[in-house]
């Protein structure tokens, strides 16, 4: 068991590496000039791992809360847009204060993280108390993310933006491929902050919590533990990393009204690919999905990245259903 | 603010072709979901394979547009299986997931700039439909009563829809009164229950899946003969999310449920867009509070929050039966 679950991992990534590399190394002599497709391939999988890590930050706060409540929310995106939203308007907007990314971007996390907490308690907690079920509620949150898609929509408007801070830089030359200081800023700051999550759900008292929730929430509430207050932690936790993740998003790419709803497709495919209600599945799932959509470019067109990865989806959910890294059981 | 001009906007999308198709899409998603308990987010990709495979016969091939339907309506049931085979054994959610992953990935396949030459890419296919318009047995001029009034194009295009969502309501009210029908009502209710019957399950909710695709693919092809184009963002997820707020307006688990639910739908929505718009132009509502432009938008935000609204507080919506509709919350 211990070892297969290491092992199907290590062969999508290995598959991932070497397919290239090996076709590379036939057509490297070929076509000396312009970059080779070794150094194509390299550059696409530092792409790759730039935003399976931006994924992977979304991507773990949508785990969390499927593994505490069952509940998947199709929201989700709409917190990372208003998280990566809110901090354009601090920090680029015409009407707004004009502030320096960093305390933006802090600000908009906080930000994130309260509208998380509103949402559990204004939305989820009444309707659990009433005794909604589950399937029910997932149309609420397709209601909520109508809702909150367009009312951003309204007040950010069509046109993308850019932060004004680390908008256009030079790249650090790392001998075939590049990345610029800022997309390695981002790509190690989300390593680390995943490293953290990691850490508050390993060696936290409120960590241990959550993990007990999401392994048998009937046992942990008949131990003591205040399952209401823990799924209120897990959805500050979410709504703050689902902001995080689209600070950077913006960061690295562009900000737009519907990024979050894009991006949520593959976070469930990271999710999904991971094991669904696995936090660290999330991470290693979406840190594969990023690579796949960034090395499809190399063969495919590049409008159509985003699909290769949800095909990756349907093709998991075919041939191993639990996931990288789900518990092997029967979920049909 | 003229209401004559509102009150008959609202009457006419109301009664109108789209209404029709909607009702359509949302009797085949009854289906799944008012009685079989299925949680398809992707209804729309069944209505991107049917329109898109009947324009695609038409314009790319240059076939008869009958041989368009029947790509159309097989579209569609490849769908299903394709979308059924992976995730109908799994748990409830994975199905969600996948059907909302595999129409956005359909969308976006359609309009990549791989697929240009099949699809057109984002501009889509146009004027394929002659076949049809050359049957309109409609006499040219204008028809109506009191407010309302279509031509002749429409009127052809409204019977067909309209005749359409008649035929297969009394269909649909056969089938699920039948022997078949009571196993996926019980399926929604207890699936446990209905496999240690010796009942196979999977066989009825892929059945039940193939048949609510078809019919969306039905309104699919309807949508794209309508309009005489396709075009893959009008296939925006969005649509699967109105297709839902109308079903359980209408109430889910009732055959007139999505009938009723379109027809009120679309006269609430337009009403509401014809008289946002009139109160702009007039003045009534200042126009630094809401633009024109903004007002799709504001339309979009209301229907997420009649649906959150239908949901926590009527999730049975006009017709249905609430002891069914918590029933099948699980």
């Amino acid at each position: 068991m211990r070892y297969q679950r290491v092992f199907v991992p290590a062969l999508v990534l290995w598959f991932l590496v070497m397919v290239p590399v090996g076709t590379a190394s036939a057509q490297g002599e070929e076509v000396p000039r312009g970059p080779t497709f070794a150094a194509r391939a390299l550059q696409a999988l530092i792409d790759g791992i730039q935003f399976g890590v931006i994924i992977a930050i979304t991507a773990v706060g949508l785990s969390l809360i499927f593994g505490t409540i069952h509940l998947i929310n199709f929201a989700h995106g709409e917190l990372v847009t208003i998280g990566a939203t809110f901090a354009f308007f601090l920090n680029a907007s015409a009407a707004g204060p004009g502030w320096h990314l960093i305390p933006a971007a802090i600000v908009a996390v906080a930000f994130g993280a309260l509208l998380g907490a509103a949402i559990d308690l204004g939305l989820w907690r009444p309707l659990r108390a009433r005794g909604t079920g589950l399937i029910n509620m997932f149309i609420v949150t397709i209601g909520l993310s109508l809702l909150l898609r367009h009312i951003v929509l309204v007040l950010y408007g069509t046109r993308p933006g850019s932060f004004v801070q680390y908008d256009i830089q030079n790249a650090l030359d790392l001998g075939p491929a590049g990345i610029t200081p800022r997309d390695l800023t981002v790509t190690l700051l989300s390593v680390a902050v995943l490293l953290g999550v990691a850490a508050l759900l390993q060696k936290t008292r409120i960590g241990t919590a959550i993990r007990a929730v999401s392994a048998n929430r009937d046992l942990a509430e008949a131990s003591g533990i205040d399952v209401q207050r823990v799924v209120l932690v897990v959805w500050i936790i979410g709504g703050g990393l689902a902001a995080l993740g689209g600070v950077f998003f913006g960061l690295v790419e562009i900000v737009t009204w519907d990024m979050g709803f894009k991006l949520l497709l593959l976070m469930f495919a990271g999710v999904i690919l991971g094991g669904l209600g696995s936090a660290y599945g999330a991470m290693v799932g979406s840190l594969v999905i990023g690579i796949v959509a960034q090395m499809s470019t190399l063969w495919f067109p590049a409008d159509l990245q985003y699909a290769w990865a949800l095909l990756a989806l349907i093709i998991v959910l075919l041939v191993r259903p639990q996931g990288i890294l789900g518990q092997r059981e029967r979920i049909g | 603010m003229d209401f004559e001009v509102i009150l008959s906007d609202a009457l006419r999308s109301g009664l109108g072709p789209i209404a029709a198709i909607y009702a359509l899409a949302a009797m085949g998603l009854n289906l799944h979901f008012g009685y079989t308990g299925l949680l398809n987010f992707g209804q729309v990709g069944f209505m991107l394979v049917g329109g898109y495979g009947l324009a695609i016969t038409v314009s790319t091939w240059g076939a008869s547009m009958w041989l368009g339907v029947l790509v159309g309506l097989a579209s569609a049931i490849v769908l299903a299986l394709l979308l059924g085979l992976p995730t109908l054994r799994l748990r409830a959610d994975y199905l969600a997931i996948t059907t909302i992953a595999a129409g956005e990935t359909l969308r976006l396949f359609y309009r990549s700039s791989w697929a240009e030459p099949t699809t057109g890419g984002v501009f889509g296919l146009q004027r394929f439909a002659k076949d049809f318009y050359d049957l309109n047995p409609v006499p040219r001029g204008s028809y109506g009563v009191w407010l309302v009034e279509f031509s002749a194009r429409d009127m052809w295009v409204l019977i067909v829809a309209w005749g359409l969502v008649v035929v297969v309501g009394i269909l649909l009210a056969l089938l699920v009164h039948s022997p078949w029908g009571r196993v996926i009502r019980s399926i929604r209710d207890d699936e446990t229950a209905v496999r240690s019957l010796g009942k196979n399950a999977y066989a009825y909710k892929m059945t039940s899946l193939v048949l609510g695709g078809v019919l969306g693919g039905v309104a699919g092809m309807l949508q794209a003969i309508q309009v005489q184009s396709v075009s893959a963002d009008s296939f925006d997820p969005a649509v699967t999310f109105f297709l839902y707020t109308l079903l359980v307006l209408g109430g889910a688990g009732r055959i007139l449920g999505p009938v009723i639910g379109s027809i009120l739908f679309w006269f609430v929505l337009t009403f509401l867009d014809s008289a946002l718009r009139q109160a702009i132009d007039s003045g009534v509502i200042s126009s630094d509070l809401i633009s024109t432009s903004e007002i799709g938008a504001v339309r979009f935000a209301l229907v997420g929050l009649a649906l959150i609204l239908l949901v926590a507080f009527r999730p049975q919506g006009i017709l249905g039966s609430r002891k069914e509709m918590l029933l099948s919350g699980r």
